[in-house]
């Protein structure tokens, strides 16, 4: 389906890998803008003035947001290739929960953990785990969360891995020893998806954004 | 569908959440088991079957889980046919999603916000935020509906703030959505009171009211 495809992201945005990795499993072509949080352009605000985050999808003139509400309707719109949703409306079902429920818990979590100190940083790391132990445990023996093939929740998950290491440094843990199986399905991705290695970012130069990002926040 | 499903619902009657899944299936003309939970004393079906929330409403369809009143709805809708809760255009469907899923990401905390924080700012704090969902809502509708003619998806997540929003204001004392200042959702929630599915899933109103007066604490009126 031809068109205008405009994307408007931040480069280290999980949620905004999410979209790049369906625009590539689907090979639509598009036009990639950084947007600059601090200073967000009139577009993301013309174009999101609800929420004013990224990512937004333009596609003719007409923006949708939110990445999961994205990468939904990349996958209705670009049907007749790579579906990401399954057909089986039980398993969509499942797909959407899991996807939800990243959205719920990972990112608030991390931001505790990442913020606080003592104790309740202890308890935001153990929960952290604790989801991600959890969304292993839901991958079960299967090489991906969609079956033999790259879903929606592959979709949705994937971008965290480049925050991994992120998360190992100011977490003090390493995800290899807790979550083996999930950094399995990780390498499995990276190397079998060109849409993946092509879109995330190095994982060293995440975690100097987010050291440099506190630095600015917090004065530190 | 065949005659030999079998469909379950837990939950429980007041909780507009538990109303969106029962709403849909109505509206698809499913027939379904209702069964009662205790929020206090949760049974083991409900956490075996929604281990990771231990909320309502699970809806179990051959004995198969679908947790979440958002994902439940859309699921009835591509399960069963008839009549259709989603739109069939992808641009659509995307506004659809986006719609209900601002209602609970911003309307509902707001409102808990306004009513239950124990902290005077805060529920100021509250009453702002709710009083800004509304308006950007207001603006959204339309039509008779969200959805346009028929109820939606949208119409759905936000039956909250037509039933269930103005019984939370008398019981604390707030009075942040009213017809004079919302109209047209005023107008669109005594359309949807009156939908005959909707009618027959709203829970009693003086039971709710006192259910919330309990839990809530009273503060005084916001302007």
């Amino acid at each position: 389906m031809a068109g205008e495809v405009v994307l408007l992201d931040t480069w280290a945005s999980m949620f905004g890998m999410r979209v790049r990795i369906a625009l590539a499993e689907k090979g639509v072509k598009y036009e990639y803008k950084e947007e600059n949080v601090k200073n967000k352009s009139p577009l993301l605000l013309q174009m999101n003035p609800i929420h004013k985050k990224v990512p937004v999808l333009i596609h003719n003139g007409k923006p949708i947001c939110e990445s999961a509400i994205i990468v939904q309707y990349i996958d209705e719109v670009w049907k007749d290739k790579s579906p990401l949703l399954p057909s089986d409306p039980y398993e969509r079902a499942q797909a959407r929960f899991w996807v939800d429920f990243i959205d719920k818990k990972v990112y608030e979590t991390w931001r505790r953990m990442w913020l606080s100190k003592g104790e309740e940083h202890e308890t935001a790391k153990k929960e952290l785990l604790d989801i991600f132990k959890l969304l292993e445990g839901t991958l079960g023996d299967k090489p991906f969360y969609g079956g033999d093939s790259f879903g929606f929740l592959d979709v949705g998950l994937i971008p965290f891995s480049s925050w991994f290491y992120t998360f190992e440094t100011y977490g003090h843990f390493k995800m290899e020893a807790e979550c083996p199986k999930l950094m399995a399905w990780v390498k499995r991705c990276v190397q079998s998806k060109e849409s993946v290695s092509k879109t995330l970012p190095d994982e060293k130069k995440v975690y100097e954004h987010i050291v440099a990002l506190e630095k600015a926040t917090t004065g530190a | 569908m065949a005659s030999n499903q079998q469909v379950k619902l837990l939950g429980v009657k007041g909780s507009p959440f538990v109303a969106r899944a029962e709403i849909a299936l109505k509206l698809k003309g499913v027939q379904y088991e209702f069964i009662h939970e205790s929020l206090s004393n949760k049974s083991d079906l409900l956490l075996k079957n929604n281990p990771v929330h231990k909320k309502v409403p699970v809806l179990l369809h051959n004995d198969k889980p679908v947790c979440e009143s958002l994902v439940i709805v859309e699921y009835i809708d591509e399960a069963w046919t008839g009549s259709t809760i989603l739109p069939s255009d992808p641009y659509h469907r995307a506004q659809a999603r986006f719609w209900s899923k601002f209602v609970d990401d911003k309307v509902f905390p707001a409102v808990f916000k306004a009513a239950t924080n124990p902290n005077e700012k805060e529920r100021e704090q509250g009453g702002e935020e709710l009083r800004e969902s509304l308006k950007i809502l207001e603006n959204e509708l339309k039509g008779k509906f969200f959805n346009g003619d028929s109820i939606g998806l949208v119409d759905i997540a936000a039956l909250f703030i037509a039933f269930w929003l103005p019984i939370i204001q008398e019981a604390v004392g707030l009075d942040l959505y009213n017809s004079e200042k919302y109209p047209k959702l005023d107008k669109w929630g005594q359309e949807i009171m009156n939908h005959h599915v909707v009618k027959e899933v709203l829970p009693d109103r003086d039971p709710l009211l006192a259910f919330f007066k309990g839990r809530f604490r009273s503060n005084t009126p916001s302007k």
